[in-house]
């Protein structure tokens, strides 16, 4: 049940995109996520929608897969939809009473709906194609610079990969505790608010609990192994750009010079 | 037949490229009050083999009977068969939240709408099956030894007074005396009470003392279900599927090979060590 959250997951398979360095996955996707905010014409989708499907092409997740991930931000979508249908103002197609739906408001709701999609898939398409501990080597590398006015690069990528680590161990955790108390006849899906709330609590308090002896245990293994943080610290794969992420980089820079071409092209027609 | 499974297949994320098929076709029959002890390498679908007796898991394929009735109409009360069907997860202690011993053992009974007196009466009388004495009521699950704690947990399911106990693997990290204490409590509330018992393990010797057949998995599939003692016959095919008979088999086994003129279907030490003194007897 709780495991079939996919977004934020890591899919095993053997793909081009799979194999690309970190580094090149988190500044693709920075870039792709400032190209979704650069457009407004049509051209811009098409563009888009071309270089998205390529990758997804390429990483070889099934659409399905993906698909699946964006059932859990369902809600997040239909609400933004919702508040740019009913208070864009501009020429009212339809009225009742003070709520009215614009032909903007339609417009402009339908297009967010879609760069919002966009994002998540994007950003997922990352996770689905880079394990943890890539993507938080890949962070460490790429933000390194920020080291020097003092930010704790090293610590803060620490952190990042054992929440990480932790979160498909805290959902079996949550999937277990949920079963044994539904073994003694829990139920956490009938009744009102205040008593789905309140029959959470033989779910959190394990948790928690668990959590915290995780957590407890973690801190000792680290301490046992001398842990002291980054300094002078190596790694055993450190990260080599290839010649394939090279030439990933120059199709990231094709794609964005795209987008912005296009952008001053139909602003001198306009 | 108390519970019958009829080609169970079970396949978890299915359709996915993390597809697992960890169920393979499995069909027995149990009857009431049999001791059964279900035994198997780590991951070979243990686990998942029980969830689906009390409906935690639903087969992807296959009937399952409970008293003659098919646990998959959809008119069946699935929630009436986890209080008959109690099932204790492997660690339970991870489940205890409420702040005393007392309230948590309640939490089982108080689901299944009984009154309150009733609710009481079932907690106080599962604690002390599972040897929990009265100064502990109070106390905070939290703060109890292992061992104590699993046994509130234990308690915990027994306070529903289901018709079947399964345990999924209560020795789990247990002293050996906290392991014999359980496994004692165990075959006590069977004799006592005459509950169905089914028993997960991966130790031959937890369940050679009591189990009247054994389930044998290896990756998904039963292959063994006999008696105990059939079981341990086969102890050569046993260690193919990395488990081993009790130290016994290999003692009396042994013996043999060396011409004395002992049975090799002795279990336990008790048996082994009669056998043995039979013929030294015999030997004068
Ligand atoms: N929640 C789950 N999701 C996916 N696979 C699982 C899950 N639980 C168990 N498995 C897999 O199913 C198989 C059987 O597991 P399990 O029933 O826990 O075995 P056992 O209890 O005998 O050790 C294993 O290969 C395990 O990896
Ligand atoms: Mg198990």
């Amino acid at each position: 049940m709780i495991r079939d959250i996919t977004i934020g997951q890591y899919y095993p398979t053997n793909s081009i995109l799979h194999r690309l360095d970190p580094r090149v996955k988190l500044i693709g996707t920075f870039m792709f996520i400032i190209s979704l905010f650069l457009f407004q014409s049509l051209f811009g989708y098409i563009v888009v929608t071309i270089f998205l499907v390529s990758v997804i092409k390429l990483s070889k997740v099934p659409f399905g897969f993906i698909v699946k991930g964006l059932k859990a931000v369902i809600i997040l979508l239909l609400f933004t939809v919702f508040f740019n249908m009913f208070f864009t103002p501009g020429e009212t197609l339809w009225q009742f009473g003070v709520i009215k739906i614009t032909k903007e408001g339609l417009i402009n709701s339908g297009f967010m709906a879609i760069r919002l999609t966009f994002l998540i898939i994007g950003s997922s398409l990352m996770t689905f194609t880079t394990t943890p501990n890539q993507l938080t080597d890949g962070l460490e590398k790429v933000l390194k610079p920020l080291n020097h006015i003092k930010v704790p690069v090293h610590e803060i990528s620490m952190m990042m990969s054992i929440a990480l680590r932790f979160i498909p161990i805290l959902l079996e955790e949550t999937d277990k505790i949920m079963k044994a108390q539904m073994a003694r006849g829990a139920d956490f899906e009938s009744g009102g608010l205040l008593k789905r709330a309140k029959s959470l609590i033989p779910l959190l308090v394990p948790l928690f609990v668990s959590a915290f002896r995780r957590a407890n245990d973690l801190a000792m293994a680290m301490e046992a192994r001398c842990y002291r943080g980054g300094d002078g610290r190596t790694k055993m794969k450190p990260l080599r750009y290839h010649s394939r992420d090279y030439v990933a980089y120059l199709s990231l820079l094709l794609y964005l010079g795209a987008i912005i071409a296009l952008n001053i092209m139909i602003k001198k027609i306009v | 037949m108390q519970i019958i499974f009829d080609k169970i297949n079970y396949v978890y994320s299915g359709g996915t490229a993390f597809a697992r098929h960890a169920i393979k076709d499995i069909s027995f029959s149990i009857e009431k009050g049999e001791f059964i002890g279900l035994i198997g390498h780590t991951g070979s679908g243990k686990s998942t083999l029980i969830q689906h007796m009390n409906g935690l898991i639903k087969a992807s394929s296959g009937h399952i009977y409970f008293n003659g009735e098919d646990i998959y109409d959809n008119s069946y009360k699935l929630k009436e068969l986890r209080s008959k069907v109690g099932l204790v997860f492997q660690y339970p202690e991870h489940q205890l939240f409420e702040t005393t011993v007392f309230k948590d053992v309640l939490f089982g009974p108080t689901n299944l709408g009984l009154d309150k007196l009733e609710c009481e009466l079932r907690a106080y009388e599962a604690l002390k099956m599972v040897g929990i004495g009265d100064d502990l009521l109070d106390a905070s699950p939290f703060e109890l030894s292992g061992g104590q704690k699993r046994r509130v947990a234990i308690a915990g399911v027994l306070a529903m007074k289901p018709e079947v106990l399964i345990l999924d693997e209560p020795t789990a990290g247990l002293d050996p005396k906290g392991r014999d204490d359980i496994l004692e409590q165990i075959a006590k509330l069977h004799r006592e009470s005459g509950m169905t018992i089914i028993l997960v393990t991966h130790s031959m010797e937890d369940v050679a003392n009591y189990a009247d057949r054994l389930f044998v998995m290896n990756k998904g599939e039963l292959v063994l279900q006999h008696s105990t003692k059939e079981v341990f016959a086969h102890y050569q095919e046993l260690e193919k599927m990395h488990l081993a008979a009790p130290q016994v088999t290999y003692v009396m086994n042994a013996l043999k090979d060396r011409g004395y003129a002992v049975t090799t279907d002795a279990t336990t030490i008790t048996e082994a060590k009669n056998e043995i003194l039979a013929l030294l007897r015999a030997k004068g």
